[in-house]
């Protein structure tokens, strides 16, 4: 990036009512430059949004803002004056609050005593309810939010509670709210609202810091634009005058190319050797009556809403859940699964939706990570020596490019997109025949996107057979060589390669005619 | 060599194993050297540091056991209990209490205590893994009821013996070294190889580390707990029947009293997280001597007995300070940033 247009950018904005500076700011872990001479600059009356990718940076910028974490080097001025903030508390007095995707306050608390917590109205130690539940009352009407005070935070959905949380920093007097990632779990009608508060927000002079993965948003409700990319600055831009596929490029550091592979089809899906087949199969509660058949060199795609059952499958299939009617056939064998180690010892292998809870083992090191499964498959007694597990740790490394110091390095220390290989790595060294992947590409960067979507068309094409979940229609017309459509628990279509088109997909997730 | 040592102070055993030397270097001062001095009486080793040997095996034992539970996150506080039901059990054999058929057999008497302590902790194993209670909650069920089952092994009574075989579990010596000792030594190995040779140590770790996870990566998560739950057991009969030889009988309301809190503490003092993951073995084990050794030398500093528990507790809240990052980083002298809005 030519150094001379940032420091003009920065210069522009400066001059119409800056808020809030960054320069400067440089920020090491141990072994990890995080923030290498970061700028930011934030308007009055303006919402800012910080992009880049998964390990980008953004995280520590903000984290560095709000006292959380202390700067190596640089300055940052607010209303002019530099300030030091070193726990969130003084960053919140100074009139910089942060609204997290998931809320950080008490579920089982009352709604205004949410809001007025640790400072409720009153004398000493005795709390006046009534001025609270109707000063709390007040203050949420102001936020379109009209909504009984006195239940319990946890009677309300997330979106709501996250209105909660912005009331609530904003009563504290902020002058910068920071948004990191809030529509993550949030329904679109939902966002809308959300973003009417930020302009309302923005009208009454604040400044506030966007973080979002979602570049429809960023357009939507966003003036500014901040790109970062490996902890380094990339520039400041205007978000109108700023072509999406520009700010994709500046993101990922290359022109983005999407990944527009396909399945080899060339084969006739009948001639593909079905691996695995569920002929009226059920689980406790979740799908019944299932006929399916797995192919070997195919990618399988479940599509259908979240709570469709397409997960559910994907436990059933690997042993998680216990299968209760129907048969599964094995290459033309009955097989039963007791647990998930069955599954593996029959060849499958599955990356679970939920990374950081079912998929890394956060404490461990990538290595006993990626060599976890394998371990297991090959049993406790046969231990995988140090230097082999090593051996198959540095070589997945490489091969799929994880970003890790080294193969001792805790997992939790790496971004979403790089744990995310790990785990795909971890079922790689098993050698599966079959990989359940349920959502493999949630909350990653695009660039880590189209690698692993290009890595699950390269494993088809060897031959091995996959089973495809996401709620991305793009990401399943890409990679999917035939798409299960399931709805509430059942199969209600299957398209193959010829007959996959959004239109299609959509059309039977949401009950139309041809269901 | 620079960089040997310092791959030996990042071990989990570093930091324990310097206090154990300065406990032992303190009191080597105040008593004038007469802590390391060992004398040789009819080809045995009698001292201080052997005393605290022998004294701290079945605290050392426990803590083996211990540190594998506590490396699943859970907890196993039943310990003190199973002690009083493997000595009750292996006395009341001798004694002919109970299955008079055997003929107070000493190995008898033994093997069923430990036959006792895998089944006190096959059953909480049992309670945790399978039933889903929590640990601290399954483990008080034998906590409390434990005695009781003791008592009524021994009808109530505390059962005095004479066997020689069994006095040697607690004072016997071999080449000099008292016999507990080995005990110790033999159990620490096994328990090491077997973390360390098979991947059950992994598989410990990551479990405790992230039971769904784990689970979903194919370890037995139950299984797994189920076994160290057992092993806490077998360490506790044996802890059991060293103490019962030392007091040559059974005292089932006394023997291993509040010893699950030592325990604990021996592995905390290790570093060994209570909410479970990575664990050091070899650093518990140091954790115990150093509780045996603050015991043993607070004695030795001719502090009043009633203020014995005083002076540990001081002491044992410093090494654990010493282990919080949190309080080494506020001790830490460094550059200060003032307020957090400088005044210009």
């Amino acid at each position: 990036m030519p150094r001379g247009a940032i420091k003009k950018g920065v210069g522009n904005v400066s001059e119409q009512g800056t808020l809030l500076q960054m320069r400067h700011i440089s920020k090491t872990f141990p072994g990890v430059v995080a923030l290498d001479d970061v700028e930011f600059t934030l308007r009055r009356g303006s919402v800012h949004a910080l992009l880049g990718e998964n390990g980008a940076g953004k995280s520590t910028l903000i984290k560095v803002l709000t006292g959380v974490e202390r700067r190596n080097a640089g300055t940052i001025l607010l209303d002019g004056k530099e300030i030091f903030p070193r726990t969130t508390q003084e960053a919140q007095a100074l009139g910089i609050s942060t609204v997290y995707q998931e809320v950080n306050l008490c579920p089982n608390l009352s709604v205004a005593e949410n809001v007025y917590i640790g400072r409720a109205p009153g004398r000493s130690a005795r709390i006046d309810w009534k001025t609270m539940n109707r000063k709390a009352a007040e203050l949420l009407l102001r936020f379109n939010l009209s909504i009984d005070v006195t239940r319990p935070l946890s009677a309300y959905s997330v979106a709501v509670q996250q209105m909660v949380a912005i009331a609530r920093a904003v009563d504290i007097s902020a002058k910068v709210l920071i948004l990191d990632e809030p529509t993550s779990s949030l329904s679109v009608v939902e966002v809308e609202k959300l973003f009417e508060i930020m302009r309302m927000l923005r009208a009454e002079g604040m400044g506030i810091l966007f973080v979002t993965h979602f570049i429809d948003q960023v357009y939507e409700v966003s003036d500014t634009i901040t790109v970062l990319r490996d902890g380094r600055y990339v520039g400041t831009y205007a978000t109108a005058e700023l072509p999406r596929v520009q700010l994709v490029g500046k993101m990922i550091g290359k022109e983005y190319a999407a990944f527009e592979g396909r399945p080899p089809a060339a084969a006739g899906e009948g001639e593909r050797e079905v691996l695995l087949s569920l002929t009226h199969a059920g689980a406790h509660g979740t799908v019944s009556g299932l006929d399916l058949d797995v192919r070997r060199g195919e990618v399988l795609g479940f599509s259908g809403l979240l709570g469709s059952g397409r997960s559910e499958i994907a436990h059933m299939l690997f042993g998680l859940d216990k299968m209760v009617s129907g048969r599964m056939l094995l290459k033309g064998k009955e097989v039963a699964m007791g647990g998930p180690i069955d599954g593996m010892r029959h060849g499958f292998g599955f990356c679970p939706e939920n990374r950081k809870t079912e998929g890394v083992i956060g404490d461990l090191s990538v290595r006993e990570n990626i060599v976890l499964a394998l371990q297991t498959k090959r049993g406790m007694f046969r231990t995988i020596p140090r230097a082999e597990a090593e051996r198959i740790a540095d070589r997945y490394i490489r091969e799929l490019s994880i970003k890790t110091p080294s193969g001792a390095q805790p997992v939790k220390n790496l971004s979403g997109g790089n744990q995310q290989k790990v785990i795909l790595a971890r079922w790689l060294a098993t050698d599966p025949e079959l990989l359940i992947l349920d959502e493999p590409t949630r909350g990653i960067d695009i660039g880590t996107k189209a690698e692993i979507q290009k890595l699950v068309v390269e494993l088809a094409g060897g031959g091995m057979a996959l089973v495809f979940i996401s709620s991305e229609i793009d990401e399943m017309l890409r990679c999917c060589s035939r798409i299960v459509v399931l709805r509430d628990k059942k199969k209600v279509a299957e398209l193959s390669l010829s007959e996959i088109s959004e239109h299609n997909i959509m059309e039977y997730i949401a009950g139309g005619e041809g269901a | 060599m620079k960089s040997g040592f310092r791959r030996f102070r990042e071990m989990q055993a570093f930091w324990p194993l310097t206090v154990l030397l300065a406990i032992f270097a303190v009191n080597g001062v105040i008593t004038g050297g007469s802590f390391f001095e060992i004398s040789i009486i009819e080809n045995h080793l009698f001292g201080r540091v052997i005393d605290i040997a022998r004294n701290g095996s079945k605290l050392m034992l426990l803590s083996i056991g211990m540190t594998m539970v506590l490396a699943t996150g859970g907890t196993d506080i039943s310990v003190g209990s199973v002690m009083a039901i493997s000595g009750a059990i292996a006395c009341s054999i001798i004694d002919k209490r109970i299955l008079p058929q055997l003929g107070g057999s000493f190995p008898a008497a033994v093997g069923f205590a430990m036959l006792a302590g895998v089944a006190c902790g096959a059953w909480n194993g049992l309670l945790v893994a399978k039933a889903k209670l929590q640990p601290i909650v399954a483990t008080m069920i034998l906590m409390v009821a434990g005695r009781g089952v003791a008592q009524l092994i021994t009808n109530g009574k505390i059962v005095t013996i004479t066997s020689v075989p069994y006095y040697f579990i607690n004072g016997g010596y071999i080449l000099g070294i008292p016999f507990p000792v080995y005990i110790v030594l033999f159990f620490l190995a096994a328990a090491l190889l077997f973390n360390r040779r098979t991947a059950f140590g992994l598989f410990l770790e990551s479990t405790g580390c992230n039971p769904t996870a784990s689970r979903f990566a194919g370890i037995r998560v139950d299984t797994v707990k189920w076994l160290v739950y057992t092993f806490s057991g077998l360490m506790a009969a044996i802890a059991g029947l060293i103490e019962s030889a030392g007091i040559k009988g059974a005292d089932c309301n006394n023997a291993g009293l509040f010893i699950e809190m030592d325990a604990i503490l021996a592995v905390a003092i290790g570093g060994t997280l209570l909410s479970g993951g990575r664990f050091s073995i070899p650093a518990s084990i140091i954790g115990a001597l150093i509780i045996q050794s603050i015991t043993t030398s607070v004695l030795a500093m001719d502090v009043a007995p009633q203020a014995t528990q005083v002076v540990k507790a001081v002491i044992v809240i410093a090494i654990c300070l010493f282990q919080s990052g949190e309080f080494k980083r506020a001790i830490r002298p460094g550059r200060r940033e003032g307020k957090a809005v400088e005044k210009t």
